[in-house]
């Protein structure tokens, strides 16, 4: 193969992205146009801020699990230690202690996730047991732990700081269609998501986290802390999940220990089908930022389209096993091309 | 008083001291001790099993001793850990590479020295020169962007080599570097040796090609069940007698074929077979009971043709016939069931289930050829035949459940080629067959090929050694840029005469 005949697929390798994040991309635009047509109502601006605006938690969430799945695990416990977190601030906020402000508020709230985020990062680096038996297990420790000491109540008047902010927009644009509203809080969203983006490919921590889901032996053998990686990862990912659980609660004005239940599959599905791969070391927030919006406009499309409820998860479902099974078909692809590739390329060399 | 008389002799850059390691109930290493001076090539031989890949881990930390200590720079540690390691300059190319193949290849190369640095940033575009000045260093055409996972076996050890050059090293440690490299990246890397150790660098060099050892090394050490039997200038060593403080017994390389009967019939029949840009017009014929060499430099397409028997790599031209009729080669399932079987390059990573038991993997391939009349899988045959070959091939484990991942190399090695024996195809491919098998088991191996074919398999081994081909071979085709350019055959069959032709 000629230098010149390689360009076209390089650019084409290029285009579709490590993770396929292309691909998303052009599937998601795929469906934002069937839906227009089939829809008019859906392209309009007030619909885009809508699902910008139903995507913040779900985004927040999926920047941790990613994290997880990079480093070759899965983290099922960020829905409990959201609700843990954000029902516990509220509690404590309510009763008595001085309103803390909103700052005061969320670094309650962190503070919570993270050592939350602690005893899951433990129990995995040190006694190196799966990841995903260990989330479960905490995932039940810690909704019964809130139900049985933080309370079980139904709360429906925030603290004014926190509430303030619920009704705070960006800006607003009106439409023929009537008024759009963008909500503050995609902001922390955005900055997360690029903040994560950097760690990811520009720090050694960013890096050593792909290795350890690259080979975990071989990261130890580079010098890599695994332990310490590993642990820091399940703070970070008990900390957004916090943050993910208070924006959900501010975003709803309320708060209960109720809330979230079974939005994991959501977040995992988001993850997955935007190019992460479930046994480690692959994945991006571009990829898992179009995944969480994908999945947003499909719950969207379903509503409009007058799809029932129940169905809608079972759509998820499907879309979790679709994207799992796009990662193992192009695996075993690939694996084909490169014997092939390597047929042409040993040419290219004489010996 | 010169200058001269003042150096003693000069101070080691290691000393390791009554190394003692067991797993379970296995001693890997019985009191184990070595130095090594800067500036030279120390050479640790010794059969598969016998610790080398293990002493070299305790040295880089990547497994505790039980006892015993090591020594870099006067710091004496009684367990070294992977950083303390890096830090104090000690870099190893593992036996299986350990690199991330989730990463690119200029990653795998820097990322290394940058953990050692303690860097907390990375920047993917300051990393590639660094790699690149390596890779053009020693003159290889590695493709720094592409994935490592989706490299050869010869590329992913050429990478893992680069990333241990990369940084200043004062110790470097090369767990078997070479079993995929062609004569000339052998020959670059030793230059790269060469240098090293003029600059006073330390180097422990482990390989089973006794020609590489003698050449490259200033001293050997030579280790025996775990215990060093004897460490003795090269200079005053010989292929023979390594073998013998190895094994314990004469090593035997002259050639025996068996007389192959004119009238034995073709098992498989090549007409023509090509593949644009690959290799092309290839015929040749095999006959039952015989053993076919296939030589040729790495890339020559020598291990495309065997693929493409095996319908890995696609054929667009040509006819390939098993005994006397046509088949069609489109997938490893039409490969198996014309009988063919193949034992790959790859050996360490392809094929093997690291967690299951060795009885599990020499099984995993063959529970068609193990069942009774009724289609249950029968029980007995499959116990005599783990049992049998788990014996023939002397596989070092304590038993038959031992996993596959508690092995050594060498030993994993011989249970790939178990798994395809078990399968008893009418023609067996191996490709490098005895690369990373010490040579006592070496001429084992040959002799099991031999009995095989005895027994009426036809096989094609693929092979760089030439002794090797010789040794076990009725005839040797030469394949250069994808075309069978010699049939040797009779007297023509010396290493000699291959050697000439490959390179030609
Ligand atoms: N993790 C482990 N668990 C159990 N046994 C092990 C483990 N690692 C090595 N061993 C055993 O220790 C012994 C020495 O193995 P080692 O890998 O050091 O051999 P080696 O000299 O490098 O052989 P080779 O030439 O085949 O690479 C072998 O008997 C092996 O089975
Ligand atoms: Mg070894």
């Amino acid at each position: 193969m000629s230098g010149a005949s390689l360009a076209i697929p390089d650019r084409l390798r290029l285009l579709r992205g490590a993770n396929n994040e292309g691909v998303l991309a052009v599937v998601l635009l795929a469906l934002i146009v069937a839906m227009s047509i089939a829809n008019p109502a859906f392209f309009t601006l007030p619909t885009a801020f809508s699902i910008l605006r139903s995507s913040i938690v779900p985004l927040i969430f999926a920047l941790g699990v990613l994290m997880v799945i990079i480093s070759g695990g899965i983290d099922v416990s960020f829905a409990a230690i959201a609700v843990f977190a954000a029902y516990t601030t509220v509690r404590a906020l309510q009763s008595g202690t001085p309103d803390l402000g909103l700052i005061g508020a969320f670094a309650l709230a962190l503070l919570i996730g993270a050592s939350l985020g602690v005893i899951n990062g433990f129990l995995i680096a040190k006694f190196r047991l799966p990841t995903l038996i260990v989330t479960l297990g905490t995932q039940g420790i810690f909704k019964g732990a809130l139900l049985t000491y933080v309370g079980s109540r139904y709360i429906a008047d925030l603290p004014a700081s926190m509430a303030q902010v619920s009704t705070t927009n960006l800006f607003e644009v009106s439409t023929p269609t009537g008024s759009a509203y963008l909500h503050i809080l995609v902001v922390p969203a955005v900055l997360l998501a690029i903040g994560l983006a950097w760690v990811l490919r520009s720090t050694m921590f960013g890096r050593s986290i792909y290795a350890i889901g690259g080979d975990v032996e071989a990261a130890r053998r580079a010098g890599i802390r695994v332990m310490r990686t590993q642990v820091a990862v399940y703070v970070i990912a008990g900390t957004m999940a916090a943050a993910g659980g208070m924006i959900y609660v501010i975003m709803g004005r309320s708060a209960s220990p109720q809330i979230l239940v079974g939005s994991e599959l959501d977040i995992i599905a988001a993850v997955v089908l935007g190019g992460a791969s479930i046994f480690g070391g692959r994945g991006s927030v571009l990829g898992t930022t179009l995944g969480v919006i994908l999945v947003q406009v499909i719950y969207n499309s379903l509503i409009l389209a007058g799809v029932p409820s129940a169905w809608q998860r079972t759509a998820v479902g499907v879309l979790l096993i679709i994207g799992v099974g796009i990662q193992a078909v192009a695996s075993r692809r690939s694996s084909r091309a490169s014997v092939i590739d390597e047929t042409y390329q040993k040419q290219e060399v004489p010996a | 008083m010169t200058s001269t008389a003042l150096k003693g002799p000069p101070s080691p850059v290691l000393e390791v001291r009554n190394i003692v390691k067991t797993f379970g109930g296995v001693t890997a290493l019985n009191d184990v001790s070595l130095d090594l001076l800067p500036g030279e090539v120390l050479c640790l031989a010794g059969e598969n099993g016998c610790g080398k890949s293990t002493l070299i881990k305790i040295i880089s930390g990547a497994e505790k001793p039980d006892s015993g200590e090591i020594i870099v720079d006067g710091n004496t540690y009684s367990s070294m850990d992977p950083t303390n390691a890096i830090k104090s300059g000690i870099q190893v190319i593992y036996q299986d590479f350990s690199l991330f193949p989730n990463l690119t290849v200029a990653e795998n190369i820097v990322l290394t020295s940058a953990v050692a640095d303690r860097r907390r940033l990375y920047s993917g575009r300051a990393a590639r020169p660094a790699a690149q000045a390596i890779v053009d260093e020693l003159g290889l055409h590695l493709d720094l962007d592409a994935d490592v996972e989706r490299l050869s076996v010869a590329d992913k050890q050429l990478t893992a080599i680069c990333r241990a050059l990369v940084s200043d090293a004062r110790v470097l440690i090369m767990d078997e570097p070479t079993t995929a490299l062609t004569h000339t990246e052998v020959d670059r890397l030793f230059v790269i040796v060469e240098r090293l150790r003029s600059r006073g660098v330390g180097l422990i060099f482990v390989s089973h090609k006794l020609d590489e050892v003698l050449k490259i090394s200033q001293r050997v050490a030579i280790l025996r069940s775990g215990k060093n039997v004897v460490t003795s200038p090269a200079a005053m060593l010989d292929p023979r007698a390594i073998a013998l403080h190895m094994t314990g017994q004469e090593l035997d390389e002259t050639r025996h074929v068996s007389d192959l009967d004119a009238r034995s019939e073709v098992v498989l029949e090549l007409e023509g077979l090509g593949l644009r840009g690959a290799y092309e017009d290839v015929s040749f014929t095999l006959r039952r009971g015989e053993i076919l060499g296939v030589t040729g430099l790495l890339g020559s397409g020598r291990t495309e043709i065997a693929e493409a028997l095996f319908g890995v790599v696609p054929h667009d031209s040509g006819v390939v016939k098993v005994n006397g009729t046509p088949v069609r080669l489109h997938s490893i399932n039409d490969a198996i069931e014309a009988g063919i079987g193949y034992v790959p390059e790859d050996r360490l990573t392809q094929g093997l289930f690291m967690d299951k038991s060795i009885a599990d993997n020499i099984i995993a391939g063959s529970p068609n050829e193990h069942t009774t009349r009724f289609g249950t899988l029968d029980l007995r045959a499959v116990r005599e035949t783990i049992q049998g070959l788990f014996a023939r091939l002397r596989v070092k484990a304590p038993n038959v459940q031992a996993p596959v991942r508690s092995l050594s190399g060498g030993n994993a090695q011989r249970v790939v080629l178990a798994k395809w024996l078990a399968r008893r195809p009418r023609i067996l491919m191996l490709n490098g067959p005895t690369v990373g098998v010490d040579i006592g088991s070496k001429a084992e191996i040959l002799g099991i090929l031999r009995a095989e074919a005895a027994a009426g398999m036809g096989i094609i081994v693929i092979s760089d050694d030439a002794p090797e081909l010789v040794a076990c071979c009725h005839r040797v085709l030469v394949v250069r840029h994808g075309r069978v350019v010699e049939i040797l055959e009779g007297d023509d069959v010396a290493v000699d005469t291959i050697r000439e032709k490959v390179a030609a």
